[in-house]
């Protein structure tokens, strides 16, 4: 009787069987991947905003301390973003008139708030405490990255459970003198990791790593 | 099928009770008088009453639900790729207000009244939303403590269902339009002195609004201000008059008294001092075996309460027995007293020796509900036993007006109905629903031209009237209140009026101008406060919450033994008597839209989202009543049908010609031949949370029997009602859960505590121990001083968002309160003992829970707490399953209200609000833990021991409740674990719980045989 | 044609694995005309038909499930467990008869089994699917349960909680499932070829023919065949006491009394063998009936499996005996209520009803007469099942619904969409059952050759 396979069906069954498998495996590690790729923890996404702020120019440019703006960071869970009153304290003055500012001037005038786009948004179980880190010595740029040189602000860093945890785990590899915590260009030094111990020890820093810490 | 020997299966059968209590020995402990049904059935119903918010399941809600459901199990094939964030924006303030840090609350001094009576508290506001109300520390009233129905006022604030606009004859109108209308219906009162003018208010206490309703009297001197309260004081106040001559108002120090008498007086429970009383009588039962005095209370009553529930000896009698009782008592002290009772002759005799044993450090307290002559004689005896100065004190009447209620309120009938009434104000309240059922107060209302009403709801009185306008809750106005000893306080708005809503002050000016509440109290204070600054010390006032030496003067009077004292009382009357009392959650009815205290498990009845006929053991038998536990859904209730829940028989109380009908519900200790009825419930026109739950008992109550009444008939009406009870068993199987001891055994033996209960080695774990180089957290609660009054469990709700699941829910067990109040009975069902315990997440260092975890959602935490981590959660419930204590709650469907905006403000920010198919437990508070933990790192120090207060035991009126750091051996925690009262529930399981309890220890009189 | 040598004379009618008359084509023939035979007889059409209805009622109630909550079941505090966890174990055990004669009866070269594993196993995959629906829907959250469950490294930087007996049960009924999906297939290779050379139209020529991955009956074929089926009865047959063992370990480990017993790991996978010849019995028995294979499946069969049926049997009532037995002995107050409270309590008509079920009606099976019979047989398997069924709700209800504080007591009682769902699971078994016997041999023809008394030759004529 006439055979119903041709030749090469052997050779393509013995591929398709080892082939799930690869496919199986290499599908998981694509999801994984995708999972942590930017796509997904939207880092590295400069967000457009009502008024195109740019920290490149006012932090980069003009050195204005990070509280002149985020009052409460040291003080609060929540940095604070600056009220409309901040930004007429100069701009009643400088570019009084600049079109770009009209929002500002809207709101100041209007007395409603401009509605800023989050750039660093944790899920609502998620209690992140600015005060906390900021006063044991973890630097702004730590998390935020170089934001004196971004024109509108992005995401520097994944903001993933894990990333949390590897500084919690880790603390000496990125604490740094309280003194340099506002510092934007601060670069960890060659022996950061035995500097790091040793402020680990000085600041009395014992990163908890139990859940409570942050959901509840 | 069958159940325990000797108790049928769907009959509370009582002699059963009793074999079975003869037959055990020791200590028996039971709960409810009601048997579980078995009678398992497959049908149910997706029926739900509305809770907190009023959302059915099958609404947008749901479907959005689903729809997310969907999409993200659509999601697993890309696993998380799905949790992308959606944009999100910041809204930062235009202007920045003073001292507004984002995330860091701010607490106000106000208060919140109840009655007229001022509760002092501090308000937790964040960024401008109060979310939580705390006792304030300075006020008399509270001593930082709160009660349950103060905590609930959160939710009362932003209840949906309040009045939300100014309407006339239904339609919308405008403040403007109304004031308009109102001055030209004064124009003929002008010419006629107002003679056609009425005001109703319920009790005023205001200074503000007092000076203000004077004022405009002034100008129409012919009006009346009449007031009316449903649960008034008015027999203290005659009491008073009786005694001496004047009205006085009784102030009492528990904290000085050995001996304690209360004649049918629920001082602990009812009235405007009942947080500071509790606190006072706590702090005398906080015995260690080196101090083991403590105070004796006895208890006469009519009816069940939960100071009777606290009393070392407590006698049930019939509300017409009191007053013998009393008279023998008072006979006893050789007081010239006629008609004293001759029965219980041993106990007035050891009761007399008792009180006099103390010389003044002994009080008798009456109970409102007694007839004037009751308190005359408690004056009269605390006059005697010199206790007058010591353990109580007498002052000017703290209302600003004091007058009879129930006769003003039958004066203004009375005008209404002979027409003489044009103009009738009716400024908060709701007497159409609360008036005396012989009144005919709405059918009086009918003959008034303009009427005119100020209320938080849209409620009956409302329906009456031509005009209602939305009132401001108390945490949005500025006002003033006197406190029960009456201290003022004035109140601050916490938030501007969410529905635009005006308070008394305002309309009351509008009689005259316009004018905003903060002016007319500012002005009247800035008139009435010494000192050089006034607007210093007008900061100073609204900093505090109290206006410094504003407690009324002690006033020398003295109790003249008149006619009262030789006329006997009349015999305490033949066949069933009736008792109508304030429901112990809602009150007299204006709390019946709030879903927190609906659902709240009545003191000692457990009942939920009902009201009940509540009568003794034996007169249940006698009537044949049968309770049974029902779960297969096929029972009709009120045409609705509910699935499952527990079902009484209905039976009908008949009064002269006045009936209700409710269901029967078997309570031990409650006196013989008598029935209590609660008021407030079956409103109509209470909001979606309260309309149509339980039965009207106003429609029993005349104005010559306020109270209660005799010659009731009881029947049963052949019906039966389904309701929701917290409870579902009444043995405790002679478990050794509850520990109590008399104060004798304990004296002579502090160890008794922990007879019958071992603790097995800790190393008995195959697991490693715990090592704590910081803190390890951990509790402890005196249950004897608990009295049961629920203020943790509220408290405990307002804290962590915790929601309200309904009737229907309540019925399946499946309540969501993190902390609940165990109450077992000890001893023969119609004169128990009650005990009350505290049930909460025990924190165990070897907790089940955290074994069986497949996801590892709850764990235990480097200071000891068993944390629950609802985001990693899946909801396999195996963890509750494995919970000895039975402390987890289960989110079996979408609870929590997502929809609803102004519930959304009232939220705690810092807790997450939980969603459908996670578990969740008490947390000890760990945001508070949080907070103080980051503070006090941030500032370079400790944590100092009281620092974190967990919000039951904040509440807590008694102080009953303590955490601390068990790792501090300094610590308050500590020293209490240490003593000998101190015992692990369940501790023979090795879970080595960290909340721990002081076992309970009865006074009683050596003197008296106990039944 | 080779008559076949009539060296089974002696046998009695009992005790013959195979009727008289049959030659290698006949075997062949009757049982592959099952599936290739022109026209479905209409018995087929209406009961799949019924089944497949019955299967549509779980997909209306999980979706109705995953619509509400798990609200809409009748679980509760305390009773967080109910149907769900009860038809689970269930199934599970149901599965484990197919396991024990493909794997352990092959080992013991028991020829009996040879008749019966083919759709034994094929029982087992479709119990496992009807179990693996409960641990995933009785979640709150199934949409993160069926992945947080797995260890993966995630972004969360966590892993499973692997103190966790459900964890365990992850990879136990995981491996059980790959395990015997695999063992089935490969006994049904030859078959498969069969079915292969014998279709008759095109399409299912090359259906069967990919599925028999070109096997064409070769010696070297033959070897490497028995060397994995082998390895494969090798590996299976740990499986048939691992699995049970760990779903009972869900309850040994948990501190609820009548669940903290270290005898449930034996009880148990008594108990599930117990179950699972019951419904192979129950499925046996009119299988044959309908397609006339009492030839094949002959009382002989019936008989052995009545035996294997007694004698767990009679450990699972040892297994109750001593749960009674230590909460007297014990002396724990909670132990001894628990006990009670099963025989006397609100559900006591359960107890006693398993009792009746599980520990009385095997007994008659001591007597030959009432071993033999059919119908009785039938019955009996029917009971037993009822019997497991509510074994399971009585240790996981009374057990929960009255534990340690009598404030918290409460009581349970299955909804109309529990019952959905179970009549659904059931709906979906049978559905698959009806698909199996009408596409694939139930019987694994190269096998029953092998004990043709002709096999003997190594006779290899196959048609």
């Amino acid at each position: 009787m006439p055979q119903i396979f041709h030749h090469s069906t052997n050779s393509l069954s013995k591929f398709s069987v080892f082939g799930a498998l690869f496919l199986a495996v290499g599908g998981l590690w694509f999801l994984l991947e995708v999972n942590r790729s930017s796509y997904v923890t939207r880092a590295h996404e400069a967000r457009p905003q009502p008024v195109p702020f740019s920290h490149a120019h006012h932090v980069g440019g003009l050195g204005v301390d990070c509280r002149y703006c985020h009052t409460s960071v040291d003080k609060a869970a929540y940095a604070g973003i600056p009220p409309t009153q901040t930004c007429m304290n100069c701009h009643s003055q400088i570019w009084s008139q600049s079109p770009t500012l009209e929002p500002v001037r809207a709101s100041y005038k209007t007395d409603k708030s401009i509605e800023w786009t989050k750039v660093h948004d944790l899920p609502d179980f998620v209690y992140f405490n600015h005060s906390a880190h900021v006063n044991k010595g973890v630097g702004c740029s730590t998390c935020h990255g170089r934001v004196d040189k971004m024109p509108l602000v992005w995401q520097e860093k994944s903001l993933q459970m894990e990333w949390c945890l590897d500084c919690h785990r880790h603390p000496q590899r990125y604490v740094r003198p309280k003194t340099e915590v506002f510092n934007i260009a601060w670069e960890p030094p060659a022996d950061q990791e035995e500097k790091g111990r040793d402020l680990v020890k000085e600041y009395n820093i014992h990163p908890r790593t139990t859940c409570s810490t942050c959901h509840r | 099928m069958s159940a325990e020997p000797g108790v049928p299966v769907v009959r509370v059968d009582l002699s059963g009770v009793r074999r079975r209590l003869d037959g055990t020995q020791g200590r028996t402990f039971w709960k409810s008088l009601e048997e579980l049904a078995e009678t398992p059935g497959f049908l149910e119903f997706l029926h739900r009453e509305f809770p907190e918010q009023a959302s059915e399941f099958d609404d947008p809600a749901g479907r959005r639900e689903f729809l997310r459901v969907m999409g993200a199990s659509l999601a697993l094939a890309g696993l998380t790729a799905c949790t992308k964030q959606p944009t999100e924006t910041i809204v930062p303030y235009v202007k920045a207000p003073e001292n507004v840090i984002p995330g860091r609350p701010l607490f106000f001094a106000t208060a919140v009244t109840e009655g007229g009576y001022a509760k002092g508290v501090l308000v937790e506001s964040h960024m401008g939303r109060p979310t939580k109300i705390e006792g304030n520390p300075d006020h008399p009233a509270s001593l930082g403590a709160t009660d349950a129905v103060t905590q609930a006022a959160i939710l009362g604030l932003y209840d949906p269902d309040r009045s939300k606009t100014l309407t006339s004859y239904g339609e919308i109108r405008s403040w403007t339009t109304f004031v308009d209308t109102l001055r030209a219906a004064l124009g003929p009162q002008r010419i006629s002195k107002g003679a056609g003018l009425r005001i109703l208010t319920e009790t005023v206490t205001s200074p503000t609004l007092a000076q203000q309703i004077k004022d405009l009297l002034a100008d129409y001197p012919e009006a009346r201000w009449h007031q009316y309260e449903p649960a008034a004081r008015d027999n203290a106040r005659a009491g008073g008059i009786l005694a001496f001559g004047e009205a006085v108002e009784a102030r009492y120090s528990f904290a000085n008294a050995d001996v304690v008498l209360s004649l049918d007086a629920d001082f602990l429970g009812t009235g405007p001092g009942a947080v500071r009383y509790i606190r006072d009588f706590a702090s005398r039962r906080k015995i260690t075996s080196e101090r083991p005095e403590m105070n004796r209370l006895y208890v006469v009553e009519s009816s069940i309460s939960v100071t009777g529930a606290s009393a070392d000896h407590r006698l049930p009698v019939r509300p017409s027995q009191v007053e013998g009782f009393a008279r023998a008592v008072a006979a006893g002290l050789a007081l010239a007293v006629e008609g004293g009772t001759a029965d219980h002759a041993d106990l007035v005799a050891a009761l007399v020796k008792d009180l006099k044993r103390t010389d003044g450090r002994s009080v008798v307290v009456a109970g409102d509900a007694q007839p004037p002559a009751v308190h005359a004689l408690a004056h009269a005896m605390n006059e005697k036993l010199g206790a007058v100065g010591k353990t109580v004190a007498y002052t000017a009447p703290v209302e600003a007006e004091s007058v009879d209620r129930l006769a003003s309120l039958k004066a203004l009938v009375a005008d209404m109905l002979a027409a003489k009434v044009q103009v009738l104000v009716v400024l908060g309240g709701n007497p159409v629903f609360t008036a005396p059922a012989d009144f005919g107060i709405a059918y009086a209302m009918e003959k008034v031209a303009l009427r005119v009403h100020l209320g938080l709801y849209d409620d009956e009185t409302a329906e009456r009237c031509h005009w209602h306008i939305p009132e401001a809750h108390s945490l949005e106005t500025w006002s003033d209140a006197r406190a029960f000893d009456g201290t003022v306080t004035v109140m601050q708005p916490l938030i501007a009026p969410l529905y635009g809503g005006k308070s008394a002050h305002e309309v009351v000016a509008a009689f005259r101008a316009d004018r905003s509440g903060h002016d007319v109290v500012k002005d009247y204070w800035r008139a009435h406060l010494g000192g050089v600054d006034t607007e210093r010390t007008w900061q100073r006032v609204l900093h505090d919450g109290v206006v410094a030496g504003t407690s009324f003067p002690e006033k020398n009077v003295t109790v003249k033994l008149g006619e009262w004292a030789r006329v006997a009382p009349p015999p305490p009357a033949k066949g069933v008597e009736v008792v109508l009392r304030p429901d112990p959650s809602i009150g007299d009815g204006r709390y019946a839209n709030n879903g927190w205290l609906q659902e709240l498990p009545k003191p000692l009845t457990k009942l939920t989202w009902d009201n009940a006929v509540l009568m003794s053991p034996a007169m249940a038998k006698a009537l044949g009543i049968v309770t049974t536990t029902n779960y297969d859904g096929r029972l009709e209730n009120g045409g609705k049908r509910i699935s499952t829940g527990t079902i009484s028989d209905v039976v009908k109380v008949k009064v002269e010609s006045r009936t209700i009908e409710g269901p029967a519900w078997v309570v031990p200790g409650h006196p013989e031949g008598v029935v209590t009825v609660h008021l407030g419930f079956g409103r109509t026109r209470a909001g979606r949370v309260g309309n149509g739950v339980g039965f009207n008992a106003y429609a029993l109550r005349a104005s010559t029997a306020l109270w209660s009444a005799t010659g009731v008939e009881v029947t049963k009406s052949g019906a039966t009602h389904l309701v929701a009870c917290t409870q579902d068993h009444w043995s405790m199987e002679g478990r050794n859960l509850m520990r109590a001891a008399s104060l004798e055994e304990f004296e002579k033996n502090p160890e008794i505590v922990h007879e019958g209960g071992e603790e097995p080695p800790a190393e008995l774990s195959m697991y490693p121990r715990h090592k704590y180089e910081g803190h390890a957290w951990g509790m402890s609660i005196d249950l004897n001083s608990c009295v049961g009054c629920n203020a943790c469990v509220t408290a405990c709700q307002s804290e962590n968002n915790i929601p309200v699941v309904g009737r229907d829910q309540v019925g399946r067990g499946r309540e969501m309160q993190w902390i609940r109040v165990d109450r077992y009975y000890e001893g023969p069902p119609e004169a128990p003992e009650t005990y009350h315990q505290p049930v909460l997440c025990m924190h165990c260092e070897n907790a089940p829970c955290e074994v069986v975890c497949p996801v590892a959602a709850t764990v235990h935490s480097d200071e000891g707490l068993n944390e629950m981590v609802y985001n990693r959660c899946v909801g396999t419930r195996y963890c509750s399953n494995n919970c000895p204590y039975k402390v987890r709650r289960f989110n079996f469907y979408l609870y929590q209200d997502w929809e609803t905006p102004s519930l959304k403000l009232m939220r705690n920010p810092d807790v997450t609000v939980r969603s459908r198919g996670v578990m969740e437990k008490c947390t000890y508070c760990v945001q508070r833990i949080n907070e103080k933990r980051i503070d006090s790192k941030n500032e370079g120090r400790e944590i100092k021991d009281g620092e974190i207060k967990t919000a039951c035991q904040q509440a807590c009126p008694a102080e009953a409740i303590i955490f601390g750091d068990v790792n501090d051996p300094e610590s308050r925690v500590s020293k209490l674990k240490a003593t000998p009262r101190n015992y692990g529930l369940l501790a023979e399981l090795n879970t080595r719980p960290r909340t721990s309890y002081l076992a309970s220890v009865k006074n009683y009189n050596p003197e008296i045989r106990r039944g | 044609m080779a008559s076949p040598v009539p060296k089974d004379t002696h046998q009695t009618e009992h005790d013959r694995l195979i009727a008289p008359g049959h030659d290698f084509g006949t075997v062949t023939d009757t049982i592959s005309q099952i599936v290739l035979q022109r026209k479905t007889p209409l018995g087929w059409f209406i009961g799949f038909g019924i089944a497949f209805s019955l299967m549509q009622l779980l997909f209306v109630a999980t979706a109705f499930l995953l619509f509400k909550g798990i609200g809409v079941w009748g679980v509760t505090i305390p009773i967080g467990w109910g149907f769900d966890i009860i038809n689970f174990v269930w199934w599970i055990g149901i599965g484990h008869a197919g396991t024990l004669i493909s794997a352990i009866l092959l080992l013991l070269r028991q020829e009996w089994r040879t008749s019966i594993n083919r759709f034994a196993e094929a029982m087992t995959l479709f119990a496992v699917a009807c179990a693996a629906f409960y641990p995933i829907f009785h979640t709150g959250r199934p949409w993160v349960a069926v992945y947080w469950l797995m260890p993966y490294p995630n972004t969360m930087g966590l892993w499973p909680n692997f103190r966790s007996p459900l964890i365990w049960d992850v990879f136990a009924v995981s491996t059980y499932a790959t395990v015997s999906a695999m063992f089935w297939f490969v006994g049904l290779i030859p078959d498969l070829a069969t079915l292969r050379d014998r279709a008759k139209s095109k399409v299912w020529k090359v259906i069967y023919g990919m599925a028999a991955m070109g096997w064409r009956g070769s010696a070297r074929h033959w070897h490497n065949y028995e060397t994995i089926y082998l390895l494969l009865a090798g590996l299976a047959t740990p499986l048939v006491v691992s699995v049970h063992t760990i779903v009972s370990l869900d309850f040994a480990t948990g501190i609820v009394p009548g669940w903290h017993a270290t005898i449930f790991p034996p009880y148990f996978v008594a108990g599930a063998i117990y179950a699972g010849f019951a419904m192979v019995l129950t499925l046996a028995i009119p299988l044959r009936k309908f397609y006339g294979l009492e030839d094949f499946i002959t009382m002989k069969h019936l008989e052995n499996m009545a035996k294997i049926m007694m004698a767990t049997g009679l450990i699972v009532a040892y297994g109750y005996m001593m749960e009674a037995f230590m909460a007297w002995y014990s002396a724990n107050p909670y132990e001894l209520f628990m006990i009670k409270n099963r025989m006397t309590g609100p559900y006591a008509s359960s107890y006693w009803a398993l009792i009746l079920c599980n520990v009385v009606a095997p007994n008659f099976l001591w007597a030959k007469n009432l071993r033999t019979s059919v119908p009785f047989l039938f019955c009996i398997s029917l009971v037993v099942s009822v019997g497991m069924w509510l074994e399971r709700f009585v240790i996981i209800v009374t057990s929960l619904h009255r534990d340690f504080l009598p404030s918290s007591w409460g009581i349970y009682s299955g909804t109309r969409y529990d019952w959905a769902a179970f009549v659904g699971t059931l709906g979906l078994f049978v559905t698959l059952l009806f698909l199996f016997v009408r596409f694939l041999p139930a019987i694994s023809i190269f096998e029953m050759r092998t004990i043709l008394p002709g096999a003997a030759m190594g006779d290899e004529e196959g048609k």
